[in-house]
Order: C-alpha cells, then structure tokens, then sequence
C-alpha cells in the first residue's frame, strides 16, 4: 500500500468541488462502505444478514492479519502472474490524438483477466470462514471460470449458475468451467441472464449459508461486497500508478476503464481517486446507441433503485421493474452497476459515458492491428473511450505539447474469448463454416 | 391529507386487531397470499374476497416483481406470468381496495423494495392507505434501511412486517421486533418460498425468540401448505401464513379452488390445548 511520493501537477480539473474536497485532506481512495453517499447499504433479507456480519468480520479481520496479506501477495505472484505489465501503445496512439497511451495489462493475469484478484481474495475468506462450497453467478463464463479456477485450487466444491441462453451460446466455457470440477446450473427463469443467475445465486445461498460463500464477481451487492471486491483489486490501481510513474516519471492525464458491474474500474481508479490533477473515466456499455434503448449505460440513462442489495443507479422503469440491457459485450452486459460509482459520479469525480458496439469493435480491430493485442470486447470500451479522451486532450492543448499527455488505460481482459464475436462482426467467416454458425448463436471461442 | 390518521388511530393497527379477534376465538390468525395480477387483477380480488369468507383472517397481496430473490418456483411463475400480462404496480390498490371494500379482512401488501421507491414511499403510502390497505410485508427491506418507510407508516398509520429468520442474532430480534407494527413474520427456514413436506423445527424456535425479544404477535410463513401445518404452527405461534399453496390453487383450480383450500385451512386454527 505503499505510494510513491512526487511532486503531483497542478491541480488542472475543472471538478472545483472535487478538487476542494481532496485538497481538504479527505481521501475517496479507501470508502469502506456500507454507504458510498445515498448508495450502498443492505436491501437484502434479513435471512442473509448474518452471513454478510460474518463475511465483513471475516473480511476486516484478514485485512489487519499479515499472514492473509502474505497468502494474497504471494498467489498474485506465484499463480495470477502479478504484477501486471504496462505497456505503453505507441502505435495506438497515433489514433489517439497523439498523445501518449498506456495499458495495464490485466489480461496477462492467469485466467485472461482482472476476475482472477476477485475470486483468488474471496476464495480465501471462504476457507477462514470454515466454508466449503462456493457459488457464483456468470453471464459470458468469465467470472465462472475464474471461480471455478479458485476452487479446484483451494479444494472448495464450487456451483455456478448461468442464464441457460448464456449456456447454449457459451458452450465452451461451460466445458471450461466443469473441466476445472465445477457445476453449472442453467437458470431458466425470469429474462435468463446475469441477474437471473445473480437471483438464482441468493437463493441457493439463503438455503445453504451454513456452509456455502457466495463469490460475488462485481463490485456491486451488498455491503461489504462492494468495498471487498475493490479491495481485492486494488492491486491494479498501486501497480500501475507506480508503474507510470517509474516509466514516465509522472501521473497519467487521463485512466479510462470499462464499466459493467464495474470491478476493474473501482480497482484501477483506486490508485488515483485522491490526484485531483487525474481525470477518470468509465465507459459503459451503449450497445446499439443509448437512444435505442438497447444499452447498458446504468449511469448515463438509469436512475437510483435497489437491486441485489445495493441502491445505486438502476436501469428500470416506471414501476421500478428492471429493463434488460443490451451490449455485444456479455461481461459489461448489465443493468445495475456498483454504488461507489454511482457516488463518484454524483460528487463529478469520475466522468461515465457510453461507448457504442460499433465504437468497441473499432478499438478491438485496431488495438489488434496496431499493438499485436486481442482485447477482450469489454477493455475495447475504455479503449474506445480512451481515443476519445486522447483526441480531446490534444484537442484542448494550445502549447504543442498533445505528445507529453498521458492516457492510461485499463486493459481488463483478453480477448481470446470474443473471437468469434468478433470474426462474425467483422464478417471474416466462410458464411457456410460450422465457425459462422457458432458465431451467429453468440459463441466465443 | 383526509387519510391521514390523528395520533389516537396510529395506535391501533389494523393486522393487530385481525390477528386478537383470532386470539379471542381461542385459535391463530389465517394470513394467505395472494400475488396481485395472476391470472389477472379481478380474479385476485375475486379470490381475496374468497379468502376472507373462507376463514382467512389477513390477506398479503404481493407485488410482482422482475427479480423476487425470496421466491420459488411457483410464485416466481405466477409473478413473471402478471408481468407478462402487463401488471403495473398501481393495479395493486385496485386489488386491495376491491378485497377491503367487501370484506372485514386485513390487506397487506407484500413486495420488494425498489417499485416503492419508485412510486415514492410516501406516495405509495398514501394511495395504500386510500385503498383501505393495513401495511407492508417488506421481505428486502431490513430496518436499518427503512428510515423512509418508518416515517410514512408512520404518517398513514400503516402497518410494518418486517421478517425474522432463524439466522437473526438476538440483538437483530429485538432491533427488528422494535421496529415493527402488527407482527412479526418468522421466516420458519433458511429457503425461499415454495410447498415443503413438513415444517422446519427451526420455526418454534424463531418464533419463541420473537416472543422473547417482546413482539406480542409472530406469524410464521414459508413451506406452509397443509391443515396439518397449519395445526402445528397454531400450537405456538399468533398466526399462520400460507402462500404457494394458495397460488397453485389459483393456478389450478381458480377462485374456487382458493375457496375450498382455505375452509381446509382454517380447521388447522384452532388450538387444541386452548
């Protein structure tokens, strides 16, 4: 938790509200929940609360016990590959109004993704609490792999549900998931996807709490899920900005990062949340266009409600039903999203904005094409937004000085998992290949 | 506001009062539930009306709503299928001022948290109490987050049921016992809702520690479903809610079979020993 000591710029945001807050020496770094502002808290049943007294007790015990900070440190080194590269994308970058771009490399960590500091954290809590069997929900399988994966290491038995439409169009991680020892149970009820499979999750652990932990995979939830979630990955935050600053001798202008739940995100921005000179961005799921309606832009065009024991932004409707969401990214691909951000955009410390499908894909083809990296759809978001942002930097410098901005961004994932997504996006498939049919149904390989 | 109560009604409770009439009668208070819209919204009032005349003493209408994480199968089906039908939220003082209007019931209204958040909860709490509704089952709202509910049952001298579970630590049982008006809902199983063979232990236990903690008035509701339940639950507890049952009921057989399962019901109330 160490941070580096420079001399941070001038505070250059226009966030004055912001800035006054950070500058009257308050931190936003470490919230502890349960409430981020009017969000957060526990809209659960009562029948839960005692597990989620535990799992914060369990949670807050381990923080301030260093053999748990040991055991955490040394599986992101032995096993996840931590830490992470930055890589800096010079080529990218010409795209991005020439200012100078950096990526965590998220999806260099076993598993292909940030997900592994999530499960690998809460796995651990699991077995200090006595429990042997972990649940978890997952829309694209990523989250239930990388649980699945958590499991076979630390010996727990692990159940995972999953929307039965997300089943049939994610063959292959089912396969994934049950190779590393774990069941998948299709959920068939309600709009079968991610929220169902989250709702079928609480109802099997309102059943079997005794011995089961529920491994949420967002930061979203009731309290403590969402401070323990950005807790675990909190790792991406202090290793990138000592990272940037080893590299650059400076902080980033900019961190952009994709938002679904939003756990990649709340790590990330963790490391700067307090250097008021450090514009942040999210960048949610705008599917089709948020003028369609077919989105998951739970910021941009939601409005505050509960849903699975959080307040936060919500997309729903006139009667407080949730509306699906739409996006070609199946992990941003969500209609809630985590309190804390709900917070830090009410307060304007991090600006959330949505990135269309067709925007995504750009960024996905040329990252691929200019860096020899295939990103996961969901990181194309921020590197979508992250052009975006480059070119407004550029845009607003008068000194001729656009090469010395810095764009960080978080590369969340691979995307290995998204290449027949993408291939049938890009129209690359024989129209009469078995690859062309598994990509009309949503595979991704 | 015309509804608002002056200070002498907010003491009377209008679940408290059905559930003592039941006590007088030396037996438990029946509480069914029905979920509002399912098949459609006179066939709820239709089968409320029947509860009422068939020995229910109160009666929980339930919101449908896109993610009841408390709920099984059937109702999840039932919910899903009002849903589909095209159910607003609003429909549900229709319900409850249709059944309030013919019978001596109490209504409940029983539903997640966020549709009255969206409403407004004091908005919702106002045209609950026009409809002539008692209050709410709340089964995701816990009391620490009901500060804005506490104030408008307050204002509309409305009822609040908040739930107890066998995993409540005593402080929790007293907390939520404190913050509670009419009774209190022992959740009998660490379950979701949904017909069970025979009825949790755990359920005595519940309800004896609510008993302790100081509510004058338990009911017990989950994996309810038969007279003989019913018997067994009446032996200690103030009431006995059944719900699924119920719904297959309407499913199956319609306003009828309401009718008749209910008058089957109601000969599990009485206590023997009283």
């Amino acid at each position: 938790m160490v941070r580096l000591m420079v001399d941070a710029p001038a505070a250059g945001s226009d966030e004055s509200a912001v800035d006054a807050f950070l500058q009257g020496g308050q931190s936003l770094r470490h919230a502890p929940g349960p409430y981020f502002g009017s969000y957060g808290g526990r809209w659960m049943p009562e029948s839960l609360i005692a597990a989620l007294d535990e799992l914060e007790s369990t949670f807050e015990n381990a923080k301030a016990d260093p053999e748990f900070i040991a055991q955490i440190a040394d599986l992101n080194k032995s096993y996840s590959g931590r830490p992470s590269l930055l890589t800096e994308a010079k080529r990218f970058a010409e795209h991005a109004g020439g200012v100078r771009v950096f990526l965590k490399r998220e999806d260099l960590n076993h598993t292909g993704s940030h997900k592994i500091n999530n499960v690998l954290g809460q796995a651990l809590l699991a077995k200090r609490m006595g429990k042997t069997r972990i649940i978890a929900e997952t829309g694209a399988g990523q989250h239930g792999v990388a649980s699945a994966t958590a499991a076979a290491l630390l010996g727990l038995e692990c159940v995972v549900y999953m929307g039965a439409e997300d089943c049939r169009r994610q063959a292959l991680n089912v396969a994934r998931m049950e190779l590393l020892g774990a069941t998948v149970i299709p959920v068939t009820n309600g709009s079968q996807t991610l929220k169902d499979a989250i709702n079928e999750a609480l109802r099997d652990w309102v059943a079997n709490v005794d011995h089961t932990h529920y491994l949420l995979g967002t930061a979203a939830g009731a309290h403590p899920f969402p401070a323990m979630v950005r807790y675990f990955h909190e790792v991406i935050g202090e290793e990138a900005r000592a990272q940037i600053l080893a590299q650059t001798g400076q902080l980033p202008d900019a961190v952009c990062a994709c938002i679904g739940g939003g756990s990649n995100a709340i790590g990330i921005f963790h490391g700067f949340l307090d250097d008021p000179s450090v514009k942040i961005y999210g960048f949610e799921a705008g599917g089709d266009g948020v003028e369609t309606g077919r989105h998951a832009a739970t910021i941009t065009l939601g409005k505050p409600g509960v849903l699975h024991g959080a307040r936060s932004y919500l997309m729903q409707d006139d009667d407080g039903q949730t509306i699906e969401s739409h996006s070609i990214s199946a992990g941003l691909d969500y209609p809630g999203v985590g309190p804390e951000h709900s917070y830090l955009a009410d307060i304007g410390r991090v600006s959330y904005e949505p990135i269309t499908d067709s925007e995504a894909m750009e960024a996905f083809r040329l990252l691929c094409r200019t860096e020899g990296i295939i990103p996961a759809i969901e990181s194309a978001h921020a590197l979508a937004g992250a052009i975006k942002v480059g070119q407004r930097l550029a845009a607003e410098d008068t000194e001729g000085k656009a090469a010395e901005k810095i764009v960080l961004v978080n590369l969340s994932g691979r995307g290995d998992k998204d290449v027949a997504t993408a291939a049938d996006w890009f129209n690359l498939l024989d129209k009469d290949s078995p690859e062309a049919e598994i990509a009309k149904e949503g595979e991704q390989l | 506001m015309s509804t608002v109560p002056n200070t002498e009604d907010l003491a009377t409770s209008k679940s408290a009062a059905a559930i003592d009439r039941a006590k007088e009668q030396g037996r438990a208070a029946l509480i069914g539930y029905l979920p509002a819209g399912f098949p459609s919204v006179e066939d709820t009032i239709a089968a409320g009306i029947a509860l009422a005349e068939n020995g229910a003493d109160l009666i929980e209408i339930g919101i449908p709503y896109s993610d009841p994480v408390m709920d099984g199968q059937v109702i999840q089906a039932a919910t899903t299928e009002a849903l589909a039908n095209g159910f607003h939220v609003r429909q549900v003082f229709d319900v409850v001022a249709g059944i309030t209007s013919k019978t001596d019931a109490a209504v409940l209204v029983m539903t997640y948290w966020n549709p009255v958040a969206r409403m407004g909860v004091d908005e919702f709490s106002r045209r609950l109490a026009e409809a002539g509704g008692a209050g709410l089952i709340t089964p995701d709202l816990i009391p620490d987050e009901a500060a804005e509910w506490m104030a408008a049952s307050d204002k509309y001298g409305l009822d609040r049921v908040f739930l107890v579970a066998p995993s409540s630590s005593p402080e929790r049982m007293r907390r939520t016992v404190e913050a509670s008006r009419g009774f209190v809902y022992a959740v009998s199983i660490m379950g979701v809702t949904g017909a069970r063979a025979s009825v949790s232990t755990a359920a005595e236990d519940v309800v004896a520690a609510a008993h302790a903690a100081g509510a004058e008035r338990v009911c017990v509701g989950l994996g309810v479903s038969t007279a003989e339940h019913v018997r067994e639950i009446a032996a200690y507890a103030d009431g006995v809610i059944v719900g699924t049952a119920l719904v297959a009921a309407i499913r199956d057989g319609g306003v009828d079979a309401v009718a008749s399962l209910t008058k089957d019901l109601s000969t599990g109330l009485t206590r023997e020993e009283a």
